[in-house]
């Protein structure tokens, strides 16, 4: 049995698995089919300082190797998430990471300083969210917006603030050592990739809100590349996302640069994807007599 | 919700009609807890999001039954496993209809590939039950035989008058409403017909109505399949995977 603990900014994780901002809602209906604390930890749904509808369906649609979404926030807001959803999670011995998104740098650190005064363990925060027509893809796409949002929300909080970036900009690096210099202690990426799919027959997207994220299988090989430029761009750790639904995706994950993995839309075809892609990475490692999984992070041996 | 994941085996498979199937699935478990109007969320070799659908029988304590179309790639694969396959699910889900013994009188209505639900119904009121069913034309109708082996009254409808009557099932479902009012409408079937049932039952009828979406998690917690629905005169999204498929009427705003 391999050491698969790892240390994100001084918080200690148990295995390196996470499930994603967005899939696992806030914990309750996953627990149907395993303890919580199976997990490395969980980021949970993304939540605004006041309640959010969300937007129309559809939202969802498949496409090849993955699936688009536009959920749009949907999120009950941040004062019942500190009532109602914290207190539960806290009880559940993983790691809680308090994902929180705002139309303005205003209103990402309000959210943010509630969660101060809680025993939340980490924030992370979406600068990346596509969905929202405020804000969103507009502070993760800009140098300039990216720091001044993270900056405002480093302000409010002495938690460990993760800054989850979109890919869906020029230069992922450039934002990335904008954001490590406003204060981040950790970056996590990829966000979805914008995408959008037509229905030839109706001449309609598929999607009511026209665009939307996607994520899945397809958008694993840009996340690794993403995740191995950031790691080699910043002096921060970076959780890897995007499209990891096996162990040894997770493991490529981490080689290419990332400190803990973060599982999304795996989940929807197994919903057991986190305790099982953290099984196999096991495996793996034993298999090749590696003793401890923070041995393989950056180990990628480029050409 | 109590739900489980797991490979059931598929005892029985037939084809009920074009692109259309019938499968029985051993799962003792899944079927002494699952109710008429619940739904399965299936695996597809492939395929990134499950399909969810709707539960047709029950013999609780052995099998639940499905019939489903393909309607895409996804339908298909599952269309592809045969008698002795394992088929992966997570089971059973959502909120199904209300079940009362004290209705004396309900009226189910079923639209196209929207019928199956309705065959779980029938099997708990029987000859409590008149059933509507709507087919675009004689061939497309299924479950005639099953339905009518409920003892429940059978109306059949087509599109184009190839069998039963000629029309929509609105016809029939208004004249049974005009003669005497049902303790319940149950219904599924395309929005447009949902629609007008809804109309039809105004405020006086308890109706629900089972609603169809794209869904990613199947449970609750991804807000994939967002249903505009009124509660209290307050307007807000509900979930079809968690919060229905089955709705009261009156709820749903379309």
């Amino acid at each position: 049995m391999a050491d698969l603990s790892v240390n994100i900014c001084g918080i200690d994780l148990k295995n390196p698995v996470i499930p994603a901002s967005g899939v696992f809602g806030y914990g309750r209906e996953y627990e149907e089919f395993y303890p919580l604390s199976e997990l490395g930890g969980i980021a949970t749904k993304g939540t605004t300082l006041n309640k959010r509808t969300g937007n129309l369906s559809p939202r969802i649609a498949e496409t090849p190797g993955g699936m688009l979404n536009s959920v749009g926030l949907q999120n009950p807001g941040i004062d019942h998430f500190i009532e109602t959803e914290l207190p539960y999670l806290l009880k559940k011995d993983t790691v809680i990471i308090a994902n929180i998104a705002g139309s303005t740098p205003e209103e990402c650190a309000a959210v943010a300083e509630k969660l101060d005064s809680t025993d939340v363990h980490m924030i992370e925060l979406n600068i990346s969210c596509p969905n929202v027509k405020q804000g969103g893809a507009a502070f993760g796409t800009d140098c300039t917006t990216a720091s001044e949002v993270t900056r405002h929300v480093r302000r409010s909080t002495k938690k460990p603030l993760i800054v989850k970036l979109s890919p869906n900009v020029t230069s992922i690096t450039e934002i990335a050592k904008a954001v490590e210099a406003a204060g981040a202690d950790a970056l996590s990426l990829i966000n979805t990739l914008l995408g959008m799919r037509i229905d030839i027959d109706t001449m309609r997207p598929v999607l009511r809100n026209n665009v939307g994220g996607l994520s899945g299988p397809a958008v694993f090989p840009v996340a690794v590349r993403m995740v191995w430029q950031t790691a080699n761009a910043v002096n921060i750790p970076v959780i890897g996302m995007g499209g990891i639904t096996t162990g040894r995706d997770a493991v490529e994950m981490m080689m290419a640069g990332a400190a803990a993995v973060q599982v999304g839309a795996a989940v929807f075809e197994d919903p057991y994807a986190p305790v099982r892609i953290a099984a196999e990475m096991n495996e793996f490692l034993d298999s090749r007599n590696i003793s401890s999984v923070r041995d393989i992070i950056g180990a990628v041996k480029p050409w | 919700m109590k739900y489980t994941q797991g490979k059931f085996i598929i005892t029985k498979k037939s084809a009920v009609g074009q692109n259309i199937y019938s499968y029985t699935i051993s799962c003792p478990e899944v079927s002494s807890i699952a109710v008429p109007g619940q739904f399965v969320h299936i695996r597809a070799e492939g395929h990134t999001l499950r399909r969810p659908i709707s539960i047709c029988g029950i013999d609780p304590g052995r099998t639940i039954r499905i019939v489903f179309e393909i309607r895409g790639e996804g339908t298909a694969a599952i269309a592809r496993l045969n008698e002795g396959d394992l088929i992966d699910m997570i089971a059973p889900l959502g909120k199904g209809f209300t079940v009362n013994d004290d209705f004396k009188k309900v009226i189910l209505v079923g639209g196209g590939i929207g019928t199956p639900p309705m065959l779980s119904l029938a099997e708990v009121y029987g000859s409590r039950a008149a059933v509507i069913c709507g087919f675009r034309s004689c061939n497309a109708a299924i479950l005639q035989e099953d339905l009518k082996k409920t003892g429940a009254q059978l109306i059949l409808c087509t599109d184009d008058g190839s069998a039963g009557v000629h029309g929509f099932v609105t016809d029939p479902l208004a004249e049974l409403l005009e003669k005497e009012t049902p303790d319940a409408v149950y219904a599924c079937g395309p929005m447009p017909m949902l629609r007008s049932v809804a109309e039809l039952c105004g405020k006086n009828v308890f109706c629900e109505i089972s609603l169809e979406e794209r869904m990613a998690c199947g449970i609750g917690a991804c807000l994939g399949c967002a249903c505009r629905i009124d509660r209290n005169g307050e307007e807000h999204f509900a979930h079809v995977c968690k919060d229905g498929p089955v709705f009261n009427a009156r709820e749903v705003i379309r």
